[in-house]
């Protein structure tokens, strides 16, 4: 695409048109908002995803006006809206009930919010209409809001809270209400909206695919605060602690011990090519060319060789013996040496259960060598076959579970230990033909990058 | 499945004899030709004809007339504020005992209060008729309103005056606006009790009328004590015609609506 990527939140200069500073909001004993700290920038698409009770309706409602914090400040466009009624504000609504007006016609109601600033009759005709073309409902504008279906309403809703073309649009549970085909529908003219008119929403949900669908950002939020703000592949891919790895999608969660992976001799000897996506520290240390026939370790195994490993190990052979002449791993040890493939320096290993080899995640945080930690793992980044497969990752295990879902299956397998782990396949065969069923062994796969290394939680 | 047993047919009949077989009497005896109202002497309409010959009921009735469309609407405008308070105000201090003190009229005594009228008017010199009656009947009646109306208020989706209020009304515009005329029903029905109660009030009335106030209740209880005469049935049947052409009528037009209401969502539905 030639046009630049919409991302203001990583430009310093940029001005946030929503700041909240420190806000708390309590009500009575219960604190619904903790010391909430937040930008959001024109032209967002923002949404505020969590469990019911997070407070994420509470930051809303006092972005309307209808609450006010107890503690800090709200801004918009740099100004305290704190003390601003809800009739003052140029932010506009749209209910999760969508709160049309019974007694009036659909046009009344798109017409409320114009009628109270403004006697112009020709400007808000035209608005009206314009906002009955934008959202499709021009034959139904003599309606009453009990007289067309559910769908139609939430467009009605939509309208109105555009129609005084706010600075700020809300959206509680926009979708709510509607069933799941025309969710996805409504998903994609929401943002089509959004985008012709350039307005900045705000979209409170607590469902996980509608957030990622139409936000350029997410908040997933716990407890009144906070946990992880960034875009939607951000917070899939790289989830900054459990409960955003858990809350969104669907994950394996392997917990276990971290150590500083070392690169050592026997490891390093496979290592055959540098990585195509390699680390950044892996890219500055090109591997020195000291062998053309048998792959050598490079500069940081070389480092940690001469630095560490040299009074247990001894002395290194100057030249490594070529792969094939490795005597064949016991059965035990299958899981031990990683195959030759690229796997990229670095990261940690993870020791998830007693005598089993440790896992290998070489995007992991070296800083947390020595801590309880947790593997995080997409089923879909797992892959399941009866063969072995060729990955630096491998377990063995019975596959419990089979969840058919039509385009993709989920395998439940049961590995050594009793740890159940998810596994995805596309299912690219017909379901006669599918070659994994109840009860087999099968083995699961996953590369050295393919899971998110987190803390466990407190 | 027998749904006309014995047993039922029996109770039906027993409990609506008990409810109208009084009525049923006033209603017959009031097209009696004899002037004794135990004695049946063939149909007659005279008495509706002399009633209306008769001045001091017709004054009474447009007393009675005049004091329930006053005292209604202003139980009416009185009670919907204190209802809109109750529900909308949330826990403020002392919410339990002003919603105590509104709705404690209901079961206390009309002569009591009646009473404690009276002597309110006397202590602050206020001669008797018309106005104070009027005082007299919104005070007891817009505790009904209240119950009423707030009873359609607290199931009111709240999310309709803060939509107002977001898209730029204020608070009193919200209200007008929004919450007025949905509750308006409620409203209107809470106007219609306070009215039948104010036409139908003996007690309260008597404690505070003047010599140049009489109702109609008035009228015919003291026109009784000297004895029942036709005319009063004749007066009887015509108020009970009222009310229930009143009662008939207004249940067909709440039906009436509902079925198109009903019909208008299904088409909403298919469409």
């Amino acid at each position: 695409m030639a046009e630049t990527v919409f991302a203001p939140w990583t430009d310093p200069e940029a001005k946030p048109l929503i700041q909240f500073k420190g806000v708390t909001k309590r009500f009575g004993d219960f604190t619904a908002i903790d010391n909430l700290t937040l930008d959001i920038y024109a032209r967002e698409f923002f949404a505020l995803l969590g469990p019911s009770g997070c407070g994420k309706t509470t930051m809303m409602r006092m972005l309307a006006g209808f609450e006010t914090p107890t503690e800090g400040q709200i801004l918009l466009n740099g100004q305290d809206i704190g003390a601003v009624p809800p009739n003052k504000r140029a932010v506009n609504m749209m209910f999760q009930s969508y709160a049309l007006f019974p007694h009036l016609t659909v046009w009344d109601n798109i017409a409320f919010g114009l009628r109270r600033e403004t006697r112009d009759k020709d400007a808000i005709n035209a608005r009206v209409e314009e906002m009955l073309r934008l959202t499709r409902l021009t034959k139904f504008a003599k309606r009453k809001p009990h007289q067309i279906s559910g769908g139609q309403r939430q467009r009605v809703a939509l309208a109105r809270s555009l129609a005084k073309a706010p600075k700020l649009l809300l959206l509680d549970e926009p979708l709510g209400a509607l069933d799941r085909k025309l969710r996805e529908e409504t998903q994609f003219e929401l943002m089509d909206i959004q985008e012709k008119t350039g307005t900045t929403f705000i979209i409170v949900t607590h469902d996980q695919e509608e957030a990622m669908t139409v936000a350029s950002r997410v908040a997933v939020m716990d407890e009144g605060r906070i946990v992880q703000v960034a875009t939607p592949d951000v917070i899939y891919e790289a989830p900054n602690s459990v409960y955003v790895a858990d809350f969104i999608g669907d994950v394996n969660l392997i917990p276990g011990q971290a150590a500083v992976r070392e690169t050592a001799p026997e490891a390093a000897e496979v290592v055959a090519e540098p990585a195509p996506e390699p680390t950044p520290a892996a890219a500055s240390d090109p591997v020195p060319d000291t062998g053309k026939e048998a792959p050598q370790p490079n500069a940081f195994g070389i480092w940690l060789h001469d630095n560490m490993l040299k009074p247990i190990l001894g002395e290194r052979r100057a030249q490594a013996e070529p792969l094939k002449q490795l005597p064949p791993p016991a059965p035990e040890q299958i899981k031990a040496a990683p195959v030759p493939q690229d796997v990229p320096e670095g990261g940690v290993t993870i020791t998830w259960a007693a005598g089993k080899a440790p896992l290998i995640a070489a995007n992991g945080d070296t800083a947390l060598a020595g801590e309880k930690v947790v593997l995080a793992l997409r089923p879909e980044k797992v892959s399941i076959s009866k063969e072995r497969p060729d990955h630096p990752n491998i377990l063995r295990g019975k596959v419990i579970d089979i969840a058919y879902l039509g385009n993709i299956s989920t395998y439940h397998v049961e590995i050594e230990g009793g740890t159940m782990i998810k596994a995805q396949a596309a299912n690219t065969r017909r379901l006669s033909r599918r070659g994994i069923t109840w009860e087999d062994d099968v083995w699961l796969g996953f590369t050295a990058t393919a899971g998110v290394v987190l803390k466990e939680d407190a | 499945m027998r749904r006309f047993s014995w047993f039922n047919v029996t109770s039906l009949t027993l409990g609506f004899a008990f409810l109208y077989l009084p009525m049923v009497l006033l209603v017959v005896y009031s097209f009696n030709e004899s002037r004794l109202v135990t004695v049946w002497a063939g149909f007659s309409t005279k008495w509706y004809g002399e009633l209306l010959q008769n001045e001091e009921f017709l004054d009474a009735a447009l007393v009675t007339l005049k004091v329930g469309l006053m005292s209604s609407t202003l139980a009416t405008i009185l009670g919907t504020m204190a209802a809109y308070v109750l529900v909308r105000a949330g826990r403020f201090r002392g919410r339990t005992l002003f919603s105590g003190m509104i709705y404690a009229p209901l079961v206390m005594p009309e002569v009591i209060t009646g009473l404690s009228l009276l002597l309110l008017f006397i202590g602050i010199g206020l001669d008797r008729g018309v106005l104070t009656i009027v005082l007299a009947h919104t005070t007891f009646s817009m505790c009904y309103v209240s119950v009423v109306v707030s009873s359609r208020l607290s199931s009111f989706d709240t999310s309709l005056e803060e939509a107002a209020l977001d898209l730029g009304a204020s608070p009193f515009e919200a209200f007008r606006l929004v919450t007025l005329p949905i509750i308006a029903p409620a409203v209107i029905s809470g106007w219609l009790l306070a009215f039948t109660l104010s036409l139908d009030d003996l007690v309260i009335a008597s404690f505070t009328t003047g010599p140049s106030a009489t109702t109609l209740p008035i009228k015919i209880f003291s026109a009784v004590r000297l004895g029942v005469s036709p005319e009063i049935n004749a007066l009887s049947t015509i108020l009970i015609g009222i009310v229930t052409v009143g009662v008939i009528s207004a249940s067909l037009i709440t039906k009436r609506a509902a079925v198109r209401q009903a019909r208008e969502e299904q088409a909403a539905v298919r469409s």
